[in-house]
């Protein structure tokens, strides 16, 4: 384990030192911190290590104390989505102190490449495309709905996740499909690739808010991210917002909201 | 019968755990003795089976213990007190002990954790020495420590109301006993993770 390029060029949690069945794995590296892939209790308990690394740049005094309210902030909301039923990763262990926060593993993929492979995977010429649409976009209409409602209940519970993109959305692999312990891809069906629970992660810049300002600004964040990321499948966003306003009583404010804050983004990009 | 000694993924290496489960204890008015009186043959986490739901949240008030010694945080007095005291959701320390700990007449069965930290040099008990010893002192019948067992344990008025279930969406929403149960103990490890923090 130790001898691996992930685990010396970036030095883990010394939590990560400790014997374990299986190596911990370096999954992403980020501005802010790492995720690493280990397990939590037992051998065939997959977790998530989200890892903030002291900044040798900030003073040890502020470093320490950032760190701590990051990672008690990510963990509260992450413990108050779980209870209110929005679905998101249960929070495992936390070590404030040393900077990391241990999650549930959620098996699955980004739902940003499961879209991509997705509308790859679509026929080429344009006939076979035109033949294909209507059979085609049912399973991605489906995945829409089950965005725009886990949305729908993010923001009844009280909190605006800050970050949303379709990056921070895991397409969970149908219960079926799992294989305990793996990041192997199985080979799934085209009909079933966009199948399973959409979960919401990444809440490090989420906070408690229930203005409708700060709901629009999720969405209007997650509209834009699908058409830079998505082009293909822009016009499908319309059903996001269709399924949030049917999960979400005060939906309607939020998406007159979203005009004006659409409006400034368009009038911003003609000035810039 | 015997003691099991736990193997837990990323505990520190310097760590030996012994678990053992008695059902129907009539002593435990003498163990509580033991623990207030601090007699250093009797540290061990004794813990009220009645507020327990399952053998993964006891492994999970064990790793939190070895997280926050890594880093110095101890809460209590030492490793088997904090174990106790882990199993809150929060911060007062009096009411975890009331909750989670052994009161005496109350509590009938009791999950008992051994902590063993093997540092050079110093001697170390035997898991067949802590067996001899807590057979001789425990009174009441050893059970595996597993989830049938522990389910015939549970209070669930007090679980609800002690990690706060009552009313949580979450909940309210699964159909069947199992998920249930299952989505109950995750709630629970959750907001031990946080210990009200
Ligand atoms: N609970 C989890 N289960 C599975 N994968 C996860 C989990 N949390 C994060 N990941 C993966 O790690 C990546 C980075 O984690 P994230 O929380 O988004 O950190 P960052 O703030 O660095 O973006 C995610 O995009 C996702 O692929
Ligand atoms: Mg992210």
């Amino acid at each position: 384990m130790s001898n691996s390029p992930a685990m010396t060029e970036f030095p883990p949690p010394q939590i990560l030192t400790y014997p374990a069945s299986s190596a911990p794995v370096l999954i992403a590296q980020g501005a802010e911190g790492r995720l690493y892939k280990t397990t939590y209790l037992l051998p065939d308990q997959p977790c998530a290590l989200k890892y903030r690394p002291s900044k040798p740049y900030r003073h040890p005094i502020l470093d320490a104390r950032l760190t701590r309210a990051r990672i008690l902030a990510e963990a509260r909301v992450l413990q108050r989505c779980r209870r209110e039923g929005v679905p998101v990763p249960a929070v495992y262990a936390t070590n404030e102190k040393a900077g990391w926060l241990m999650m549930e593993w959620v098996d699955g993929a980004p739902v940003r490449q499961r879209i991509n492979e997705w509308l790859g995977a679509r026929p080429d010429t344009e006939a076979a495309q035109v033949e294909a649409q209507s059979a085609d976009q049912t399973p991605l209409i489906s995945l829409m709905q089950r965005i725009g409602s886990a949305i729908g209940r993010l923001h009844r519970t009280g909190v605006v996740h800050g970050d949303l993109t379709t990056s921070n959305m895991i397409l969970q692999r149908p219960k079926e499909h799992q294989h305990n312990g793996h990041t192997g891809e199985g080979a799934m069906e085209k009909g079933k690739a966009l199948e399973g629970h959409v979960v919401l992660i990444d809440f490090g810049l989420a906070t408690q808010s229930s203005s409708e300002e700060d709901r629009a600004v999720d969405l209007y964040v997650l509209e834009r991210a699908f058409g830079s990321t998505h082009p293909r499948a822009e016009e499908l966003f319309e059903q996001v917002l269709q399924s949030y306003k049917e999960t979400f009583k005060q939906a309607p404010a939020v998406l007159r909201k979203l005009e004006d804050v659409r409006m400034r983004g368009r009038k911003r990009s003609m000035l810039g | 019968m015997t003691l099991e000694t736990l193997t837990l993924e990323l505990l520190p290496p310097t760590w030996r755990v012994h678990a053992a489960f008695f059902k129907g204890v009539v002593n435990s008015e003498f163990l509580q003795e033991q623990l207030l009186g601090r007699n250093a043959e009797f540290e061990y986490a004794f813990i009220d089976a009645s507020a327990i739901v399952s053998r993964q949240q006891v492994l999970s008030a064990l790793f939190n213990v070895a997280v926050v010694a890594e880093t110095g945080g101890l809460q209590t007095p030492n490793v088997h007190s904090e174990v106790v005291c882990s199993l809150s959701p929060g911060k007062n320390i009096a009411e975890a002990y009331r909750r989670w700990g052994i009161t005496p007449g109350t509590t009938k069965d009791i999950i008992i954790l051994k902590i063993l930290t093997l540092e050079p040099k110093s001697e170390c008990p035997t898991a067949d020495d802590v067996w001899t010893h807590l057979r001789k002192h425990v009174d009441g019948r050893p059970v595996p420590l597993t989830d049938d067992e522990i389910d015939g344990s549970t209070d669930w008025a007090k679980v609800r109301k002690y990690y706060k279930l009552n009313g949580a969406p979450a909940l309210e929403g699964i159909q069947d006993d199992a998920g249930r149960k299952k989505e109950a103990e995750t709630l629970i490890i959750t907001s031990m993770a946080l210990r009200g923090l």
